[in-house]
């Protein structure tokens, strides 16, 4: 739209009201956290140590920072969210890729049935679908009486509580964010150009590994961020599955916040998550930017 | 078309894997037991107790306010935000803004919600605001993620759509704010609507953020459902969960089959 000189006030106004939103909501936000995980923590309200002393000077520590270095709890702790992450994201991938496959091939009248089916759960709470596995993983729980009714077993397995239980949690919350963008590039594939390939002698693997694969690329790449980046963080499904000693980081920093009180160790451990995912942020809206233009 | 056997039992495995949960909860909740995995018979009292409990209708109120306020602010401010990356061409700082805009939709909750937070508890150290936590922070909490969602949503309906409309009403002598007022705002309602739906979902879903921003004495649904289940499966708990999975899945199954009625 050409700007005339009588638009530029309202347009100003109009940029002005969501730019500062964002700058008072969400960037001075972490301009705070990166202060207060720069303080050393005290008993008082608020529990930190403010950045200038009585005389005016700077005050500041990396006291948290070298903490969370060398202290081996830590190292592990982002280590395992790091794997459980990539383990997850695996196998959405594992399984969400046929399934958007599937969908993108099935007839169109139920095609938007079962795309629907897939959306569905996103509109259910969260916290729900997470609770829905701890009746089913319990030691008495649906899967565990399936089994010794069965006659698998003759005494419930321990799967509640466990790491495989946050795992199976996490592939189920975040599986409809894989196959939906990979339904998005799967269905607006070619066909014709995997018939081609097989006509010309590409065996099904072949053309699957040369045609469909490349051309699915884009959208493999965000669910695959769309479920890591997520899962990293993730606080809920390793309170309410796992043991304890499936430490996640997210988990961890909620209890060095609410539990220890320690604002500048919770501080740090989040500017280090932050630092952790911001290469696959950035590569994710590399990623973006490069579905639009495609379009 | 035809399909593989394979990919036909994965979809089975893969529709089997993300509805039982739901399907075996909703069971689970007509069981008359206390002890929430054994089958004592048929009832339905957990659904009676729910109704009575004051702290689940309280909460669901605390949150059905919050998501209606905050999907509103949201679907202003997001509305206005895609209008300006997609319509407003470059002005300075728009690398920043286009950054801050889509940051929220990737950010791990946890540091969300401890970012706003600190940035509660500073302000009321310098101005003496929010004086409380609870309704108003949990609102502006929720409004800064989900304007993000709302942009996306208002952007990609305005990147597909034609611009000659807006151009032409600007060639018949209209000003920039009647254009926007008059052609491109009623183009994009149904964006908009579906930006608040969203938009009030997520707020309604929210457990980590809220849980930093409240203060003392204001629960909102999903905290107080995470306070009871922190514990174990509980019976109410189960009724109140297929409560609203039935109410999410016969709603959107009636405008699934509204929209499939008038497309066809």
């Amino acid at each position: 739209m050409a700007a005339t000189g009588e638009s530029m006030t309202w347009r100003r106004v109009a940029v002005a009201l969501p730019y500062l939103w964002l700058l008072v909501f969400f960037l001075l936000p972490f301009a705070i956290i990166l202060k207060i995980s720069l303080a050393d923590p005290i008993i008082a309200q608020p529990p930190f140590t403010p950045i200038f002393n009585e005389q005016g000077g700077l005050s500041v520590t990396l006291d948290n920072f070298l903490f969370l270095l060398t202290d081996k709890l830590y190292a592990i702790t982002y280590l395992k969210s790091v794997l459980m992450a990539l383990a997850a994201t695996v196998l959405c991938l594992l399984l969400g890729f046929p399934m958007a496959y599937g969908i993108a091939r099935s007839a169109p009248s139920v095609r938007s049935l079962l795309l629907l089916l897939i959306v569905l759960p996103f509109w259910i709470s969260f916290l729900l679908r997470v609770y829905a596995w701890m009746g089913l993983l319990n030691n008495y729980g649906v899967i565990n009486n399936t089994l010794m009714w069965i006659g698998i077993i003759d005494q419930p397995i321990q799967i509640m509580y466990t790491d495989f239980a946050v795992f199976i949690g996490l592939t189920y919350s975040y599986l409809p964010f894989m196959i939906l963008p990979l339904y998005a590039t799967l269905e607006r594939m070619d066909l014709d150009l995997i018939e081609a390939a097989q006509d010309l002698g590409a065996s099904r693997t072949q053309s699957f590994w040369d045609v469909t694969w490349p051309l699915a690329r884009p959208g493999v790449i965000a669910g695959c961020l769309l479920v890591f980046i997520p899962a990293m963080g993730e606080y809920v499904i390793p309170y309410l599955l796992g043991g304890p000693e499936s430490l996640l980081i997210g988990r961890v920093l909620f209890d060095e916040f609410f539990v220890n009180r320690d604002w500048p160790l919770a501080s740090s451990v989040a500017i280090v998550l932050l630092l952790l995912l911001v290469v696959p942020i950035v590569f994710m809206q590399r990623n973006e930017a490069k579905l639009e233009e495609a379009e | 078309m035809k399909q593989s056997r394979l990919i036909i039992s994965i979809l089975a495995f893969g529709y089997a894997f993300l509805y039982i949960p739901l399907v075996s909860v909703i069971f689970y909740s007509f069981n008359d037991s206390k002890l929430a995995t054994v089958w004592g018979g048929f009832s339905t009292r957990w659904y009676g107790e729910l109704f009575r409990n004051d702290q689940v209708l309280d909460a669901m109120f605390l949150s059905l306010r919050i998501a209606a306020t905050s999907a509103t602010f949201a679907t202003i401010l997001g509305t206005m935000a895609g209008l300006i990356l997609v319509r407003f061409g470059r002005f300075r700082g728009r690398a920043l803004f286009s950054g801050m805009i889509t940051s929220p939709l990737v950010m791990p909750e946890v540091i969300t919600g401890l970012s706003l937070l600190l940035l509660f508890v500073s302000l009321q150290q310098l101005i003496g605001w929010p004086g409380q936590r609870g309704f108003s922070t949990i609102t502006i909490a929720h409004t800064t993620f989900s304007m993000a969602y709302v942009a996306v949503v208002v952007r990609s309906r305005l990147a597909a759509m034609d611009e000659s409309l807006e151009e032409a009403a600007m060639d018949l002598g209209c000003g920039p704010l009647r254009v926007i007022f008059d052609i491109t705002l009623p183009l994009i309602v149904p964006a908009m609507v579906a930006g608040w739906l969203l938009a009030f979902t997520l707020s309604l879903d929210d457990l980590v953020i809220a849980s930093f921003v409240s203060g003392p004495g204001s629960s909102t649904l999903p905290m107080y459902i995470f306070s009871k289940v922190k514990l174990g499966v509980t019976p109410d708990i189960n009724a109140l969960a297929s409560l609203i999975i039935l109410i999410v899945s016969v709603g959107l199954l009636l405008s699934w089959a509204a929209m499939r009625k008038r497309s066809s």
